[in-house]
């Protein structure tokens, strides 16, 4: 098992990926992708009980993972290469002709570690749900993790899966809300105004814990207790608190990178904060 | 002609809940779910049977076809039920990115579509559901037109792996077909020479009764059952219009989308000859009892006939 600072240089390298690739066809997401790469890395390379190779789409005996906000497929697709799904040289093709790794993730074309296609929001909750109910009929006691972004519960179909969740006892899903209170707009605040989240969630049945998804140390604690409180009979959520663009200065502190490419100048000084630790691909 | 006879009239909607029924007991990977319509969709034998296996999502649409999707990871084949209206339009997005793009193994299974809904009127009455599903790569579309068909169909896409939308209704009608049911397999009701009628659903006994009514004044109709509209049967629909030399197409559906527009792009680029399409002609429908909706709106024999006279005047 890596241990925490083996965690953070992997999220280094990752950091890496996601500003190469986005630059690379002046296209993608970077701000979400580096703001939930921390939570991702704990997932594949700790969290999880996952086999990359070989690629089982029904995944019986292992835990699941859904990616609901599709658009920070540059963090997933890097996670997922670095973790052993694909070849790392493959993400060189991000958002290219022909690409397996299309510009938000698809099964379509076969990427190993993609279970269902996003990126039209809102969806992936009830995947999920519907994930875990399969687990449950299959007497696979796998757990099932999901991501969404905060701006995306702006969506009617999360809040039917909600209380879905809490009518079934989904107690086998563990979901994070990337909570960066950014979306394309402007802050969620300005642009719809999300309440309290922990009070929704909690009113909707759901068990919600909170964490800083840019502490690696804290996200490996959380998720613990996360794994502690599943099969009690209510499904778990977790409002992590992130930095849209963590790791890149300029990056950090506004919306305005959730889908813009970085330029040569500003990819060289990106690269500059994140040290390579494992290799470029 | 070959004469159809019935001796009892059955909703196509009870043939799916048969159908499904006899799955739960068959296959233990079938699943069903429901948005608050179980008794409508005839899914309460199914629940019944297995309580484990069925799951009530409430009114939420989008969420059960979201679930539909999710459970298929792992090897659950879900029928998901409600009304046409909400398994298609409501959920398109729903089912184009998380079924039909996902390449999932999800059974969208949809009653009361069309104008035989009734009086619940047009909000209820989708006519353009086949153009929505059947646009979706991958996804087969069937529109069976009895009972007997209904049941067939239900457990023959228990054992098609891919996306399927089958499409059924509420009223009583003729049950008559004993043909074996074959996904995307044309079914030939009767073998004639100077019109070929191509229908599916409640139009296909609609379509027998223009037969016969044609047979009187001397125009010997062939018939054609289309349950499938995609994949559709191109290879049996133009031997049939090669002989015969014109076309009707009818279906309980808009025109714009529906069966008649897939056929006339195979007719077009084969062997371009006079289409006459029965069915709703870019409105939307409104109250009344299934049988004069279907009489205002043209979907009769009366209007088969007249569209196969005219089918075959056209002829040059």
């Amino acid at each position: 098992m890596p241990t925490t600072i083996e965690l953070e240089k992997i999220a280094s390298q990752i950091r890496r990926d996601i500003v190469r690739m986005v630059h690379a066809v002046n296209s993608g997401h970077p701000g979400g992708s580096l703001g939930c790469t921390d939570y991702l890395v704990a997932l594949y390379f700790k969290v999880m009980n996952h086999t990359a190779k070989p690629f089982d789409m029904d995944g019986k005996n292992q835990d699941l993972f859904f990616l609901s906000n599709g658009h920070i497929s540059p963090v997933f697709y890097s996670v997922l290469a670095r973790s052993g799904y694909f070849n790392v040289e493959e993400l060189k093709t991000f958002r290219k002709l022909n690409s397996r790794l299309q510009g938000h993730p698809t099964t379509h074309e076969g990427l190993e570690g993609i279970r269902m296609s996003s990126g039209s929001l809102g969806q992936g909750l009830s995947v999920a749900i519907g994930a875990a109910q399969t687990k449950k009929l299959n007497n696979d006691n796998s757990l099932i993790y999901s991501l969404h972004g905060d701006g995306e519960l702006q969506e009617g179909q999360i809040w039917e899966a909600a209380m879905y969740a809490a009518h079934n006892k989904i107690d086998n899903l563990i979901s994070c809300i990337d909570y960066n209170q950014q979306q394309i707009d402007g802050s969620i605040q300005d642009v719809l105004d999300l309440g309290n989240l922990k009070d929704k969630w909690q009113a909707f049945g759901w068990q919600v814990l909170e964490m800083n998804g840019n502490k690696m140390e804290e996200i490996l604690s959380t998720m613990e207790t996360a794994k502690n409180l599943t099969g009690k009979g209510n499904p778990i959520m977790i409002i992590m608190k992130t930095e849209m663009g963590q790791g890149v200065d300029f990056m950090m502190g506004s919306h305005k990178w959730h889908g813009v490419a970085p330029n040569d100048e500003q990819l060289a000084s990106a690269l500059a904060q994140l040290e390579e630790t494992i290799g470029d691909y | 002609m070959k004469k159809y006879t019935y001796t009892e009239k059955k909703d196509t909607r009870s043939g799916f809940g048969d159908g499904l029924t006899e799955l739960g007991r068959e296959n233990p990977n079938v699943v069903a779910l429901c948005a608050d319509l179980t008794g409508s969709l005839k899914m309460n034998q199914f629940e019944k049977e297995n309580p484990d296996r069925f799951f009530q999502v409430g009114i939420a649409e989008a969420n059960m076809i979201g679930i539909a999707a999710g459970m298929t990871i792992g090897g659950k084949i879900p029928f998901t039920g409600t009304f046409a209206n909400f398994s298609t339009g409501r959920v398109y997005d729903q089912i184009r990115q998380s079924v039909a793009y996902s390449d999932k193994n999800v059974k969208i299974c949809a009653s009361h579509a069309g104008l035989t809904l009734g009086e619940d009127g047009a909000t209820h009455q989708i006519l353009e559901d086949i153009g929505l599903m059947k646009m979706l790569p991958g996804m087969t579309v069937i529109n069976p037109c009895d009972y007997n068909q209904t049941k067939q169909a239900t457990k023959a896409i228990a054992n098609h792996k891919g996306p399927v939308y089958l499409r059924f209704g509420r009223p009583a009608v003729p049950v008559f077909m004993n043909e074996d049911f074959i996904i995307g397999k044309a079914i030939t009701l009767n073998e004639g020479t100077d019109v070929s009628i191509f229908a599916t659903g409640h139009l296909v006994w609609e379509a027998i009764q223009a037969c016969e009514i044609l047979e009187q004044k001397g125009i010997n109709a062939e018939i054609i059952n289309i349950h499938t509209i995609k994949p559709l049967d191109e290879k049996a629909i133009l031997a049939s219009a090669n002989k015969t030399k014109c076309i009707v197409t009818a279906e309980e559906h808009m025109i714009n989308g529906g069966l008649g527009d897939s056929i006339a792009q195979v007719i077009s680029r084969n062997n371009p000859m006079p289409i006459e399409y029965v069915g709703v002609n870019d409105t939307f429908g409104e109250s009344g009892t299934p049988a004069q909706l279907m009489e205002k709106y043209g979907l009769s024999a009366d209007a088969i006939v007249k569209a196969a006279e005219k089918a075959i005047s056209r002829k040059s």
